[in-house]
């Protein structure tokens, strides 16, 4: 990691770390007992740890100019381990809070593990420990492969990743103290949020830089659906996180939106947080691995350009399709449900473009795990689209919406499509990172992909029973014109569901942690073989001849 | 500025911005001088060689 960098660039680390490091100090001093104080030393452990680190190697030898006629892989190489972690925390959280909707005791009676507070830990962990880091590990990869460039620089890609990850730990750490802003996926405070904006822009200038580098005429399509997540995420992030701290020793703050605008905004960003952040990203990693790993170019282009720009210019207007039935004015609500119909036309022009670019190396899918990961991730993006432009249809909504069938569809979404995805995406570039000709274990890839599937159809299954029971119970009159059934009795209903939702969880979990060892294996290996060839220091050429001429 | 108009620039404006927006991306994705550049990039990553363009 630090032996990479150069001197001056482990003296900008020293110098970026300790104005962190007094940050952490002047937030802990100004909040005191608030929560803000102890996020103020959160970032103060964190930043010295690393300048520990950086003190530690300070005088190894600088890195060969050679390097630069090399790709700069080793921030995508944390990333994916980091991308591992976050995956298992992330969906252990995923599990608990399923599991305390059907065993409520599972609180332990602690205020910090109480339903609302270990959601969004869930929620965040997947969707930003787990997602964004395997977005800016791929994206730093794929952005140097089809740009025949390096990044510009060693810095600013680790300022990214480390200060990304502080973020997500300042998130989960905050919702645990009970600090939320109370907006969906937007939870983190005011001086989380303006720590982002500063990752972020960093995040888009190496984008941009690099690309000012490329040595290939054309940007490929997976460059432009990387850039539309990290530019948009951006715009959604500043708009809907517009607040006023307390004071500055405080760490709550509110919003400048209030009452139906405060809703709109909230949904324009959570609608676009899941088209730019959940799919955007992922779509890029798709139109680049998948043909990557099956060995044969994107089945049409063109195709994948106007699904690009078709999905970049209608999910904009799609959010409101969240807010049907609300004092949202009438005519808004019926904007966001044609577009989010109209959505459904860019959606499938990628789908369909994945599964024809694998069409002919049918034999590939069905042999090689990783390609199958790549395949159904396509097909549940196929119909979680569709279920989402049906389920926007406010008649449909009238049905579904408050239900467990949103669940379900965002859990199809989730786990069938983004985790899917991203799964694939990296047993695919693990082995290249690490210089292996395959993973440790092809049969766990396997064994995975089964975990993965079965989960995924569990939960989904359970949720859409619960979901359309509990609607319909919702709407169910008697002959006196009063509802037929009191909360509480859906309730009891629902009851089988979120335990066969657990199980469905606990199967995807236990498929993530089988991921994480092959993962950690692979390296392992790779590190092994390494130790073993420059412990006998003979070049491999030599090695091969001696066996010849011992024959 | 009320309501009405607001309701009705998005109508109209709103409308004319994105097709024409369409029409454009339809126009450059299939301009017959920019097949080679497509082809090129489609195939391109296929390529095996791991090592930044000279």
């Amino acid at each position: 990691m630090v032996s990479g960098l150069t001197v001056s660039e482990r003296q900008l680390s020293l110098v970026v770390l300790t104005a962190l490091a007094l940050c952490g100090l002047a937030m802990a001093a100004a909040g005191r007992a608030d929560a803000l104080g102890i996020h103020g030393f959160i970032v103060l452990a964190f930043s010295l740890g690393l300048i520990f680190l950086v003190i530690s190697r300070y005088n190894d030898p600088e890195p060969p100019t050679e390097r630069l006629s090399r790709y700069y892989d080793d921030p995508t190489k944390v990333g994916i381990v980091l991308t591992m972690i976050w995956a298992v925390v992330g969906m252990f959280f995923g599990v608990w809070v399923a599991a305390l909707l059907a065993w409520p005791d599972l609180t332990f009676d602690a205020g910090w593990a109480s339903f609302g507070r270990l959601r969004p830990v869930h929620t965040s962990g997947v969707i930003f420990g787990f997602g964004g880091n395997a977005l800016i590990a791929t994206s730093f990869h794929v952005l140097q492969r089809t740009s025949r460039a390096r990044l510009p620089d060693q810095f600013s890609p680790w300022f990214v990743l480390i200060g990304y990850n502080l973020f997500c730990v300042l998130a989960a750490s905050g919702y645990l103290m009970g600090l939320t802003q109370s907006k969906e996926y937007a939870e983190p405070e005011w001086y989380a949020d303006i720590w982002l904006v500063i990752v972020w822009v960093v995040y888009f200038l190496i984008y941009i830089r690099t690309l000012q580098r490329r040595k290939e005429p054309h940007i490929y399509v997976a460059n432009w659906y990387y850039m539309a997540f990290i530019l948009v995420v951006a715009v959604l992030h500043i708009v809907n996180n517009l607040a006023v701290p307390v004071s500055f020793g405080h760490a709550k703050s509110y919003s400048l939106f209030s009452g139906v605008q405060d809703a709109m905004t909230q949904w324009w960003y959570g609608h676009n947080a899941v088209a730019f952040f959940l799919t955007s990203g992922f779509l890029g990693m798709m139109y680049y691995y998948l043909p990557k790993r099956a060995e044969r170019p994107i089945f049409s282009y063109r195709l994948s350009i106007i699904s690009f720009w078709g999905i970049t210019f209608m999910y904009m207007w799609a959010g409101s399709h969240h807010l049907h039935y609300t004092a949202l004015p009438q005519w808004v609500q019926t904007l966001g449900m044609t577009f989010s119909l109209v959505l459904l036309v860019p959606s499938w022009a990628s789908a369909g473009n994945a599964l024809a670019t694998l069409n002919g190396a049918w034999d590939k899918v069905r042999t090689d795990a990783t390609l199958r990961f790549m395949m159904v991730a396509a097909v549940f993006y196929g119909l979680s689209t569709f279920e989402g432009s049906f389920m926007a249809i406010r008649a449909v909504n009238s049905l579904s919406h408050y239900t467990d069938w949103t669940v379900g569809h965002v859990h199809a979404g989730a786990l069938g499509w983004v985790a899917m995805i991203t799964f694939g995406s990296l047993y695919a570039l693990v082995p290249w990172m690490w210089k292996q000709e395959r993973m440790y274990s092809p049969k766990l890839v396997e064994v995975h992909f089964w975990l993965a599937l079965t989960g995924t159809i569990i939960y989904v299954f359970a949720m859409w029973n619960s979901g359309i029971i509990q609607g319909l119970m919702w709407r169910t009159y008697n002959d006196s014109g009063t509802l037929a059934y009191s909360f509480i009795d859906s309730l009891v209903a629902m009851h089988p569901y979120y335990i066969a939702r657990t199980v469905g969880g606990l199967f995807f979990l236990a498929g993530a942690i089988v991921a994480s060892w092959n993962v950690w294996m692979t390296i392992r290996m790779a590190r092994f073989g390494q130790s073993q060839e420059s412990g006998a220091d003979v070049p491999v050429y030599g090695k091969a001849d001696a066996v010849q001429a011992g024959e | 500025m009320d309501h009405e108009t607001l309701v009705a620039f998005a109508k109209s404006w709103g409308l004319f911005y994105l097709i024409i927006f369409a029409v454009g991306v339809l126009v450059y994705v299939f301009w017959p001088s920019n097949r080679k550049r497509f082809d090129r990039a489609k195939k391109s990553i296929l390529d095996k060689d791991d090592r930044p363009g000279e």
